[in-house]
């Protein structure tokens, strides 16, 4: 038995081997299976890594051990408020994080305001947030690229690196004008390429009057002890009395204003890729199918000569592996090149304004679409495969 | 199981008819056929005859629809197909008109196929390869493809192929009959150097009398029966 199966093994593998080297006779066939292959590959990383970058842009940065706090009833922070008070309440629950300065929690708001994009001039939303000067301590991943941070009680702004990028005019030095202020540029920053790389930072405190917004708030971002202290920071603010808030993990809160985009970019690629697949699946089946003709008397005489039909048929689906598996790294390689890392940003639908993303070609998008590659191949060998092993042998050796 | 003092062949009644849409044509019917191991026997008969129906029915490569046929004291016709592929590898060489050689393979690699159903070592393989390589005075070929090969060059690999497993029968349809006067020749003596000197026994069809006569019996195949003289 053992024996038998070494056999088997090392029958498909002659068989296979052969057939391999005959590709280089039949290769314009097998270059157009192979293409069509690459192509499915190509436009399926290439839309996935959207919502991959996408996704990732949103949810890379939003640590576990950061909270946010809304008023309850309020899906983002564009319809939440918050008083001076209640963001005190909340700085002072168990849980949040404490340094020299104080607890590590941070009450901000946040405008939409109207920027020229780099790209084409045309004006799109920033948010520009204004935050506690603790905000940097809170979020904890935000490091200056360029400049300072801005000054307390000054008409000064930090500024994301996606932000930076995608936005005219917010160099180190320069000066934006926003409604009846002007505002100076002391610096960029970094979130790990976070969504806070999208927003333009400022003091809460100099928002507030520019704004009108006398002494309100619209969240409060603490830093908690450890990502577990969140339940009982959670459970004590929501049954505070004097409290009506929602909490919710930054990680979650981006997440969760990611999926809807993410998941319909994920739908149309799927879609998409879905049907060239189709295409693809037609082309290696006729590739094999003429293969598999160009051969029959080939393949008759290996039969005549004591070869099984099943190293037969595992050659033929070996074959078409193979030029499926070529096929889909061509495809992933040309992918990853010409996708992994392009710069772009979206609307982001919550917020109504800009996120600054990187198309995102991961390891598991590869091995998703090599996947697709593979049952390609096997689904387009599989018939083909079948009729070679059913070739009547007297009759085709008669063939010339 | 086998019977050394027995005949190596032994076909009995056997019919063969093939059905294509409602007609029926009846290649074989009642054929009977008896074969000495160490005979090499030549078997002729007009086109259509059915000469390569009997001898795929030999080979293992078809069965009959009625009667039996035994090699080596074995029923083959009802062998089930893998029995029968298994069969085939240990026991029968074959050799086409046409050569049939896998053009992608050099003649070493082609004359090594039927090892790789065994159980030899690469090495063991490569000596049997070199053996038979030698046998059929192409040692100095090896490397060679079909393509570059001549015609009677081509069918010494096809008889490399069939002999390197060491098989009792030989079943070479037409061997000669795609090559010129010269080279038909040097295949001929081949055979009959194997039958001689290997003790192989040889079924060999052809429609050549000049390569009948070197077979030690010929049998005409017409309208489905065997004769030993040609019919008149
Ligand atoms: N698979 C098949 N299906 C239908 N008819 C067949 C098949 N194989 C052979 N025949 C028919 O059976 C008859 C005998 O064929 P076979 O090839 O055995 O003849 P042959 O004696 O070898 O002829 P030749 O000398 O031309 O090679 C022919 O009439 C042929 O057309
Ligand atoms: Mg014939």
């Amino acid at each position: 038995m053992a024996t038998g199966f070494f056999n088997w093994i090392s029958q498909s593998a002659a068989v296979t081997l052969y057939n391999l080297r005959t590709i280089p006779e039949r290769r314009g066939a097998a270059l157009a299976a192979a293409v069509g292959i690459a192509g499915v590959v190509v436009v399926l990383v290439g839309v996935l890594s959207i919502a991959e970058g996408f996704h990732r842009a949103m949810t890379v940065a939003g640590s576990p051990a950061v909270a946010l706090v809304l008023r309850s009833g309020s899906d983002s922070e564009m319809t939440s408020g918050l008083t001076h008070d209640q963001t005190r309440l909340i700085a002072d629950a168990p849980g949040v994080a404490r340094n020299d300065g104080g607890a590590l929690a941070s009450a901000e708001l946040f405008v939409i305001i109207n920027l020229p994009k780099r790209s084409t001039g045309t004006d799109a939303n920033v948010p520009l947030r204004g935050v506690s000067p603790t905000a940097f301590d809170v979020r904890g991943n935000v490091t200056l690229l360029a400049g300072r941070r801005f000054a307390p009680g000054r008409n000064e702004v930090v500024v994301g690196a996606g932000a930076a990028r995608q936005f005219a005019g917010l160099e180190v030095g320069r000066t934006i004008r926003v409604g009846q202020n002007d505002w100076a540029v002391v610096g960029i920053f970094a979130a790990d390429g976070g969504v806070a790389e999208s927003e333009i930072w400022t003091d809460a405190a100099v928002l507030q009057p520019a704004y009108h917004r006398q002494d309100t708030y619209q969240a409060v971002y603490v830093r908690l002890t450890a990502p577990d202290a969140f339940p009982a920071f959670s459970a004590a603010l929501t049954t505070n009395p004097q409290l009506s808030v929602k909490v919710v993990r930054q990680s979650d809160y981006y997440a969760e204003q990611s999926t809807t985009l993410t998941a319909f970019i994920r739908t149309i690629g799927v879609a998409v890729a879905g049907l060239m697949a189709l295409g693809a699946l037609f082309g290696a089946l006729n590739t094999m199918y003429s293969a598999v003709a160009a051969r029959t008397r080939e393949i008759a005489t290996l039969r005549a000569l004591g070869f099984g039909a099943g190293p037969v048929v595992c050659s033929v689906l070996l074959e078409s592996l193979a030029l499926a598996l070529i096929g889909g790294a061509a495809g992933a390689a040309l992918a990853y090149g010409a996708f992994d890392g392009f710069q772009t940003s979206t609307i982001n639908w919550q917020t109504f304004s800009q996120v600054a993303f990187a198309f995102k070609v991961s390891l598991p998008l590869l091995v998703q679409a090599i996947g697709w590659a593979a049952a390609i191949g096997l689904a387009g060998g599989i018939f083909p495969a079948l009729h070679a092993a059913r070739i009547p042998i007297a009759a085709a050796l008669r063939e010339t | 199981m086998s019977t050394p003092n027995g005949p190596l062949i032994e076909i009995q009644d056997v019919e063969k008819i093939y059905r294509r849409g409602a007609e029926e044509i009846h290649v074989l019917s009642g054929l009977n056929l008896t074969v000495a191991r160490g005979e090499f026997l030549a078997l002729m008969g007009p086109s259509g005859s059915g000469k390569s129906t009997l001898l795929n029915l030999l080979g293992g490569l078809d069965r009959p629809d009625r009667g039996t046929v035994t090699v080596e004291g074995k029923r083959i016709d009802q062998l089930s197909d893998r029995q029968l592929a298994a069969w085939r590898a240990r026991h029968v060489g074959l050799v086409f008109q046409f050569y049939n050689l896998l053009p992608a393979m050099t003649a070493e690699r082609n004359v090594e196929l039927p090892l790789l159903l065994t159980d030899l070592s690469r090495r063991e393989r490569r000596q049997h390869v070199a053996t038979a390589l030698a046998i059929v005075g192409l040692a100095h070929r090896t490397r060679h493809y079909p393509g570059q090969l001549s015609g009677g060059e081509q069918q010494r690999v096809g008889i490399a192929r069939a002999i390197v497993t060491d098989p009792t029968l030989l079943l070479c349809d037409e061997p000669t009959g795609d090559l010129d006067r010269k080279s038909g020749d040097e295949i001929l003596g081949l055979l009959q150097a194997l039958n001689r000197e290997q003790g192989k026994t040889i079924l060999m069809v052809t429609h050549d009398p000049h390569a009948s006569a070197r077979a030690s019996r010929t049998v005409h195949l017409d309208k489905g029966q065997l004769s030993a003289d040609p019919p008149a």
